[in-house]
């Protein structure tokens, strides 16, 4: 069920996040939602494309750093408060989140939140329970 | 374990008679340079010392020092103390950093070198019964050929093969059953590491032990050697500016290396002002040649800063121990009063699973030295946690503190950003030079 992320190594400095993009493109792959976690010297690039196994072995020819890991997808409404209430779900449960990043679509009127937990079937079971809709890659990439 | 001494008298001598056989030699050594060797006679005139002055080795102070620089002024043959016809061979150093050196020898003063070798294979567990490879660079190095030297004295079967050609070095190693190794600690690891991809197990090789020197290694790097290779691994030091090596050679105990000094005397300064530090202090290494004919040098600095030691040895010797150099003056720096060695940050960067791939960078900022230690960050310890990245900054930070007395800050960049060596790596940015 979960989603497949890339994180990628970034060295904080001028041009360093267009080459690693422009990797991406010239291989045709799409980046379908992206967050960024940084400090003064580097930055963790954090993406979910619709080629994960394109993505990886594109950046590990390029000699980046990355790491592959599975998290988790959640659709809530595009309205006040929806993200409060997948948050608490999970707080109730006793499940920390690591990090976590949301993105809209384009068409509906939903919004989808990826989340970083130390144990995604706790969270799925959780969130599942209460109602919400788990996310795929595959769904990301019909989005 | 029983151990056996190649000249058992000397290197179980006390210190008391060591001490008088070492006074006696430097008096007619003093005299021997001052009378023969222009350049010291000028530098000691220089100092107003006689040698009438020096009566034992308690006034071997008052010499003056002599350097590297000392050395290429004096190219080629500025200090000779012997007619060449009284010599037999030279060697010479590699010259990266400048004008080469060229050491003369006698017939005697082989003799003597290579007794100093033999001690070395003897202190590893060497006899007669064995087969030893000698790896290291035979011709103007003197690796090769002090330790062949050393390998013949003791009576091993000896196989020269110089460096180079590791199917070669292999092959010779398996069929003839070679017990002992001898080249620099990276030409071990990598032969260890060829026999691993060759399905070799540490069983499987003939080899007992290995004795190893002429470059910096660590202790992680010794351990790795001896697991490859299923052999107890030997440090040895020398320089050619004094002999070659053999200067100084380990024994089972492994702490730290008994100096032949008989021939060469130790002494530790403070590398700012000279002044002779007593036993136990970290400072500049400095070697008197008690026995040199052709190339006699007094109070020779080393530039290694280590520590001297006489405490009671395992083994039985009572010659006096060198720790493994620490690093070389001229690598040191001096970071908010603290004395920082690169190889002390390398050290922690293998304890922790790091490549020794590093650099440092010390600025002065509102008169305050900064201290940066950028390391890559490994394909293993990378998350997507940034909360883990920056805890393992602090932690290595942590060790290094441990290690040096003060606190760098440590950023972990991108693989392969830090330039590799070539040639010589650029380990320090010291930007407060530029000021």
């Amino acid at each position: 069920m979960a989603i497949k992320q890339l994180t990628v190594y970034v060295q904080n400095k001028k041009g360093a996040m267009a080459s690693l993009t422009d990797v991406l493109a010239k291989n045709d792959v799409n980046i379908r939602a992206l967050s960024i976690a940084e400090t003064e010297d580097f930055g963790l690039l954090r993406i979910i494309v619709d080629n994960e196994t394109a993505a990886t072995k594109i950046l590990e020819e390029n000699s980046y750093l990355i790491k592959a890991i599975d998290v988790v997808g959640v659709k809530i409404g595009d309205k006040p408060g929806a993200l409060t209430g997948a948050l608490d779900v999970l707080d109730k449960a006793g499940i920390d989140v690591e990090y976590l990043y949301a993105f809209m679509a384009r068409t509906e009127k939903h919004a989808y939140v990826v989340l970083r937990v130390e144990d995604n079937g706790a969270a799925e079971a959780a969130l599942e329970g209460a109602g919400y809709h788990l996310i795929t890659n595959a769904d990301i990439c019909k989005l | 374990m029983a151990q056996n001494y190649y000249q058992k008298e000397i290197e179980t001598m006390s210190a008391e008679e060591m001490r008088k056989l070492q006074s006696e030699k430097l008096v007619k050594q003093v005299k021997h340079v001052y009378e023969n060797v222009e350049y010291y006679r000028n530098l000691m005139d220089e100092k107003g010392v006689k040698p009438e002055d020096i009566r034992g080795i308690e006034d071997l102070h008052k010499l003056p020092f002599i350097s590297k620089a000392d050395l290429r002024d004096a190219y080629p043959y500025g200090l000779l103390a012997k007619p060449l016809e009284d010599c037999v061979r030279i060697q010479s150093t590699s010259g990266t950093t400048g004008r080469r050196v060229v050491a003369f020898y006698t017939q005697n003063d082989i003799d003597l070198w290579e007794d100093c070798c033999a001690r070395a294979i003897v202190a590893a567990g060497g006899s007669n019964k064995d087969v030893c490879q000698v790896a290291y660079g035979y011709g103007l190095f003197t690796g090769g050929p002090g330790l062949n030297g050393g390998s013949h004295k003791v009576g091993c079967l000896t196989l020269p093969m110089s460096s180079g050609n590791t199917e070669r070095q292999i092959q010779f190693m398996t069929d003839l059953s070679a017990t002992i190794l001898c080249c620099t600690p990276s030409y071990a690891a990598y032969i260890g590491e060829t026999l691993k991809e060759q399905g070799y197990k540490p069983e499987d090789i003939p080899l007992k032990a290995g004795i190893f020197g002429a470059e910096p290694w660590t202790e992680e790097m010794r351990r790795g050697i001896e697991n490859t290779l299923g052999i107890k691994a030997y440090d040895i030091y020398g320089l050619t500016e004094t002999t070659g090596p053999g200067v100084a050679f380990e024994c089972s105990e492994q702490t730290g290396m008994h100096i032949n000094e008989d021939h060469f005397y130790a002494e530790i300064i403070d590398p700012d002002t000279g002044e002779v530090l007593p036993e136990g202090s970290k400072g500049e290494l400095v070697f008197t040649s008690l026995d040199k004919e052709a190339f006699p040098l007094l109070r020779y600095r080393t530039r290694d800063i280590c520590v001297l030691s006489r405490k009671k040895c395992s083994c039985g010797r009572t010659l006096v121990k060198m720790a493994k150099p620490m690093g070389r003056t001229d690598d040191m720096l001096i970071i908010r009063g603290v004395n920082v060695f690169p190889s002390q940050i390398e050290t922690v960067l293998l304890n922790e699973g790091y490549e020794p791939n590093y650099q440092i960078i010390v600025d002065r900022v509102n008169n305050n030295d900064t201290f940066e230690v950028n390391v890559e960050m490994t394909a293993e310890k990378f998350t997507d946690k940034l909360s883990d990245i920056i805890a393992m900054e602090k932690s290595l930070a942590n060790a290094m503190k441990t290690m040096l007395g003060i606190n760098p800050s440590v950023h972990l960049v991108a693989p392969k950003s830090i330039a590799r060596s070539e040639g010589k790596a650029v380990r320090v940015i010291d930007k407060r030079k530029l000021i």
